[in-house]
């Protein structure tokens, strides 16, 4: 059954970068040419002051004394603040208390901000910080998710999603595995480290120049930690140079700490981490410590399953409740689990606290089911390609998830049959197995896997929007919403769908800055929800302007709704034409107002937390790939030498853009499950604060062979923004293909009857200890 | 008397610099002097690209371009050249022919590393005007792009193919006359009064700066040097550029072998010895990326010391040797002699390394690199395994091997070579001489790796050696697998 609430436009519209356009992005010529302007890059304000962060030496202990003095004599410092300079709130938590600005009297990671300065320059304010005097008394550190289990150390309470009795049905089972997968954290690496600027103001209050992802939540927490009303703080976010989640709680730190230096100072202050502070001081992709147990037919078809996922959370709260849920939810990826029980863990260590990256736990919660397929495929000598197939989410039947949501719309088995033929799965099957029956040294791999994620917040409040939109008397529009930019192209895609409201040239509408006094009272630019929610939002608004237009012209021309309509940046009035300019000066001098919010919240969801059960989804978005790699016994050195991707977007509001989205995200994936490997010592120090030793994918690393497809004539079959689907972190899980590509390729060693461990990042290191272990069977 | 100044192009401006930290890095000069706020910071520390800025020079008469990272380029090696950022490359309203291809190709998506890449492609296209894929990786391997997952960078890259000429070929005669007019004729000082950099021209000048300021440091790329001040926020007193020292940037070659220059960077000197060595060439593709040997020279990654350098286990295997200078005094000493302990070596006060001798191959000698690393490009080595061994008759006449990453120095292994030595080319001596490796190393753990690991993988290259030696047509490496033509998609990165 097809239900299209929308209807799509014409695609033989005239006007330039509508919808479905692969426009470009909105500052392709200002990134290119060094014009765009990031927080580090405005002009300096007079007497513009630079911070630095004095941090905690040790993970966890009490600061017993805090001597200051050789700070606040320092060359070039003109302010140094402790917590006892905080005149409103200390804890800026953003759902649960937990994370003081400025640790007072305890410490729970090494690096945590006990003081701060303020100087004239930036590496004159790096460098007092140094010369602190602290003593403290310090405390056992909790630094593995093993040691928080076995003291039960949490930092959100334990939860549970069940559907049926998984035990007993585990218990019946012709088949029964078990198995632990250790699932590595991820730094962001946003290229643009995060960054603040605070300027007083007249009135006591302060305007905040910040890269973040969610400016109402810096908006608020300014507020609070000066102990002043929402109203006097406006938030300035123009772009980010990425964010990928670390920067949707993790920015607003600083911007209260440059607020308070700037209020302790009068001056205005700047706060930039350096990269090495910026990775030592902000949370990362949670790691994550999953084990099951699984039952199963001879088909490989699951009969019961029970998940534990353990979160390793850091210190506080932060979003961890919210993360964990997540992984719990896509413990199930695409698959029918049958008899069900998922178990969440919120471990709380005294390390940094782990935040929101792209894809929310979703991609840890997958990666269990996914080492599942490839296990059971193993014990029973079948393929797993086969084994995923015998378990995805049926159309009619098995269609319902361990939460109790109906699977609707599933195109899974269509995308992964599509993919299946085009990347040529089965022959090139039969290829490896000759490849690797030949060759002693070098052994190939190849899976395909697939995603299904779901789209919306799944606390219910943040899935509302605002916009606003001003038409000026010469037809130029200027376009605010409350998304942000991060170079995911939303203000491209936003502009596009107010372009195609008024059927004008998207170079006509100017997308400004956001800021909390436009918009207010804003959702966090996350969930891949950003283009859903604000182009909604945006196109009420263009709606509420247009049906304005349109009852002026009905009474001013006298003619009938239906004989005003909007094409190739011209309105046509019965007989008239005029541009749309034209008409904009023309209500404005008969006092129709061309200005309008508009406002946007979704439809359908609901979820009883008590109950694990509901529609926490509005729908999910569907992908596949298909990765090939090759792997050296000798070193565990490897290449991903080709990737097949086919992925569901909805009508694309800009396929170029998705691509990007596409392409991004599945690097940026398998760089977490490969190369990027974050290391503590036994001290809790971050050992890998850079780039020299944290390593990100580069240009080499991208598969040789790329291929890249929307899923064609497949719009959304909810009433998105016109049947587009989010596109943000979906694509990212579609590299869990090249780690089950490469246990692929270490199981041949043992002839396939193997599932080889292989926790993840699989660096070489990882690899070579995994062909060992089958080697020595 | 040195000339207190330095002077060089910033895009067609003459710029005369005085009563300047020498210190002070080219991005600091641009951001916060120049208020060109279109080079970024990114890491800071030489590895993310993002403060990529584009340095001409002349090189026998001709204008050279070379990219280079402007938050670990100090000032004072600036002299005598041109320097073109971002902000350099619209001509009036219109954009450069590869800013406009990394338009049109979506190339850019945050936008913050992308000032970056356009000038890593402005100098890819200003060398190799229709670049292949190889050329384009080689040119990009030092930029980070956190967003795109470079398919579109790479599509931009070829698009921006024969471009045709440009402003900056336009003015071609105007910017070799001003840089010649420039170049270096008196030693130059760089100083604020409290820093200073001395910039000699002639071995003899340098010789006698280092006896007058024994405790100055030496700067020649400063890809290493540079980051005590960034990272550990120090400021180095006094500084000895030897960037303009024409000795020390010669490559002679002999029938014997090559004479390298210390102060001679990486990319000038690689594609002869990658013509004598192949290994040792794909072997520098892989160290540091562009940006980093483009000024980064051999001297530096001796004199450095560092357990964890690429090239000295090459120079101790092919028996390379190392001059070093002392006022009017030289000596030659084998590179092995060099590196003694830790951070320690055979230099002595006021000496600096001249030059580097490395001998041609030897008849029948076959020489093996391995750089085993996390990333396949710009990532500091794990391990990395040397192997120059004769074999004639089914016995090994001659075994050179060293290591890197498994000591405090870069360090032959004796024990390894001694079983390997005198013995029948057969799996049995290799894996007695696999064995032996364990009494010649005690690896560390570290970020990079585990001592077992390290262990492991030093025993498995020497087996890896003696497969391809034995069997030279197998597949054996992951990292050339694309070199080795076994599939037959190479550019075949497609979608419309």
């Amino acid at each position: 059954m097809r239900n299209l609430p929308e209807i799509n436009p014409a695609q033989s519209s005239a006007i330039k970068g509508g919808i479905g356009k692969s426009r470009k992005h909105e500052s392709a010529d200002k990134h290119v040419s060094g014009e765009a302007v990031y927080i580090d890059d405005r002009p300096e304000l007079a007497n513009q002051l630079h911070a630095a962060i004095g941090q905690s030496t040790i993970a966890h202990g009490l600061i017993k004394s805090l001597d200051l003095s050789k700070v606040r004599e320092a060359e070039g410092v003109v302010a140094v603040i402790t917590a006892d300079d905080v005149p409103g709130h200390i804890d800026i938590g953003p759902v649960f208390p937990g994370d003081p600005v400025i640790a007072k009297e305890k410490v729970e990671f090494l690096g945590q901000t006990i003081f701060a300065v303020a100087a004239t320059s930036h590496d004159l304010a790096r460098k007092a910080t140094k010369l602190a005097v602290v003593e403290y008394e310090e405390l056992e550190p909790v630094l593995s998710v093993k040691k928080a289990l076995e003291q039960e150390n949490f930092v959100r309470p334990p939860h549970t999603q069940q559907r049926g009795d998984a035990n007993a049905a585990i218990a019946k089972a012709a088949h029964v595995l078990e198995g632990e997968v250790q699932i590595g954290g991820q730094e962001h690496f946003y290229l643009e480290g995060q960054i603040s600027t605070a300027e007083p103001t007249e009135d006591g209050g302060m305007t905040i120049y910040t890269s973040s992802q969610h400016p109402s939540e810096v908006q608020m927490l300014v507020a609070e930690v000066l102990g002043i009303p929402f109203n006097l703080v406006t938030v300035d976010m123009r772009r980010m140079g990425g964010g990928f989640g670390g920067k949707e709680t993790h920015a607003a730190p600083w911007a209260c700490v440059s607020a308070l230096l700037a209020r302790k100072s009068g001056q205005p202050v700047k706060l930039r981490l350096s990269r090495s502070d910026d990775m030592v001081l902000t949370g990362k992709r949670h790691p994550f410590e999953n084990n099951y147990r699984v039952g199963f037919d001879s088909d490989g078809r699951i009969e019961g399953i029970e998940v534990t996922v353990n979160g390793n959370c850091g210190y506080s709260p932060d979003l961890s409740d919210a993360i964990v849920d997540r992984a719990m939810f896509h413990s199930d990826n695409a698959y029918y689990l049958n008899q069900a029980r998922v178990t969440g863990n919120r471990c709380k260590t005294n390390t940094v606290s782990h935040t929101a990256f792209r894809g929310f736990g979703g991609p840890q919660g997958m990666m269990t089911i996914e080492g599942v397929m490839d296990d059971i495929a193993r014990e029973l000598g079948k393929d797993p390609l086969e084994v995923r197939k015998t378990n995805l989410y049926g159309t009619d039947d098995r269609n319902v998830t361990h939460y109790h949501q109906t699977v609707e719309h599933n195109l899974l088995p269509e995308i992964i049959e599509k993919l299946e033929t085009s990347s040529n799965y089965q022959q090139r099957r039969e290829e490896i197995l000759e490849f690797n029956a030949a060759n002693p040294l070098l052994k190939k791999g190849i899976a395909l896997t697939p995603v299904k994620f779901g789209i919306s917040f799944t606390v219910q409040h943040l899935n509302q929007a605002g916009a606003l939109i001003h038409v000026y008397t010469d037809g130029s529009i200027q376009l605010n919403h409350g998304g942000t930019e991060m170079g995911q192209g939303l203000f491209t895609k936003v502009a596009q769908v107010v372009a195609e409201e008024f059927q004008v040239d998207v170079d006509t509408i100017n997308v400004t800055s956001t800021r909390t006094d436009k918009v207010p009272n804003t959702s966090p630019t996350a969930a891949s929800s950003g283009t859903d929610l604000n182009g909604k939002a945006a196109q009420n608004a263009a709606r509420t302007i247009k049906q304005r237009f349109i009852d002026f012209a009905c009474e001013h021309f006298n003619v009938d709704a239906s004989q005003v309509v909007f094409a190739d940046n011209q309105v046509t009035i019965g007989e008239k034409v005029m541009s749309f300019g034209e008409l904009a000066q023309l209500a404005y001098t008969n006092r129709i107002s061309l200005s309008s919010t508009g406002y946007y919240k979704t439809p359908k969801i609901h979820y009883d937390r008590e109950k694990a059960a509901g529609r926490p989804f509005f729908y999910y978005a569907n992908g596949a790939a298909c990765s090939e790699v090759l792997i050296d016994t000798l070193t565990g050195e490897y290449k991903v030498t080709r990737v097949d991707i086919l992925h569901d977007v909805g009508h694309s509001l800009n396929p170029a853009i998705d691509i990007g989205q596409i392409e991004g995200g599945f690097v940026q994936g398998m760089g977490w499950l490969t190369t990027e490997e974050l290391m503590w010592n036994d001290q809790g120090r971050l050992l890998t604060t850079g780039p020299a030793t944290y390593k990100i994918p580069a240009v080499a690393d991208m598969p040789e062979v790329f291929n890249v497809e929307l899923m064609p004539d497949e719009p959304n079959r909810e009433a998105t923004i016109y049947n587009s689907k989010a596109v943000g972190e979906p694509p990212f899980m579609l590299a869990i293909s090249v780690w089950s590509a490469l246990r692929d390729a270490v199981a041949s060693v043992a002839d396939y009857q193997v599932s080889p461990e292989l926790h993840t990042p699989a660096t070489p290191e990882r690899v070579l200890a995994a062909v060992a272990n089958l080697q020595k069977r | 008397m040195a000339d207190k100044s330095i002077r060089f192009l910033l895009n067609n401006t003459v710029r005369t610099l005085t009563d300047c930290n020498p210190n002070t890095s080219i991005l600091q000069f641009l951001r916060a002097e120049e208020k060109r706020s279109g080079t970024k910071e990114g890491c800071c520390s030489g590895d993310c690209g993002a403060c990529t800025v584009v340095i001409a020079e002349l090189v026998n008469g001709d204008l050279r371009y070379k990219s280079l990272n402007a938050c670990i380029g100090l000032m004072p090696s600036l002299h005598g050249k041109q320097l073109i950022t971002v902000e350099d490359l619209k001509d009036g309203d219109r954009l450069h022919p590869v800013q406009q291809a990394m338009v049109d190709h979506h190339g850019s998506q945050c936008g913050f590393c992308t000032p970056g890449f356009v000038m890593s492609l402005f100098a890819l296209h200003k060398n190799f005007p229709n670049p292949d894929q190889h050329q384009t990786l080689e040119a990009l391997a030092g930029n980070l792009c956190r967003c795109t997952g470079y398919r579109a960078i790479l599509d931009a890259a070829k698009a921006a193919a024969n471009h045709g000429p440009d402003q900056f070929d336009r003015n071609k005669a105007y910017t070799t006359a001003t840089l010649q007019a420039i170049h270096a004729d008196s030693i130059r000082e760089l100083t604020d009064g409290e820093h200073s950099a001395f910039a000699p021209n002639t071995v003899e000048e340098l010789a006698s700066l280092l006896q007058q300021h024994p405790q100055a440091r030496l700067l020649a790329g400063g890809t290493d040097l540079a980051l005590e001040i960034t990272q550990q926020l120090k400021q180095l007193e006094t500084l000895i550029y030897v960037g303009n020292v024409e000795e020390l940037q010669i490559f002679e070659e002999t029938d014997q072998g090559f004479t390298i220059g210390a102060a001679l960077p990486y990319s000038e000197f690689t594609p002869r010895l990658a013509a004598e060595y192949p290994d040792f060439g794909d072997m520098i593709e892989r160290l540091g990326s562009l940006q980093i040997r483009n000024h980064g020279t051999l001297g530096g990654n001796i004199g450095n010391a560092s357990p964890i350098g690429d090239t000295p286990p090459v120079l101790i295997a092919l028996g390379a040797t190392i001059t070093l200078r002392r006022g009017q005094q030289e000596r030659t000493i084998p590179a092995e002699d060099y590196f003694v302990d830790y951070k320690v070596t055979d230099q002595r006060e006021h000496e600096f390394i001249r030059s580097v001798f490395i001998p041609k191959a030897k008849a029948d000698h076959a020489l093996k690199i391995y750089k085993i690393s996390k990333r396949l490009d710009d990532d500091i080595s794990a391990v990395l395994g040397v192997f120059h061994i004769n074999v004639k008759d089914g016995v090994i006449e001659t075994s050179d091997v060293a290591y890197g990453g498994m000591a405090a120095i870069p360090k032959r292994a004796s024990n390894c070579e001694a079983a390997l030595k005198g013995q029948a080319w057969n799996t049995a001596t290799i894996e007695n001489a696999m064995q032996a490796l364990e009494n010649d190393f005690s690896p560390l753990s570290d970020v990079r790796a585990s001592a077992d690991y390290r262990m492991q993988v030093a025993k498995n290259l020497l087996k890896k050696c003696y497969l391809e030696l034995d069997q030279p047509q197998a597949n054996s490496r992951v990292v050339n697998y694309f070199d080795g033509g076994f599939i037959s998609q190479k550019g075949a990165t497609s979608h419309a």
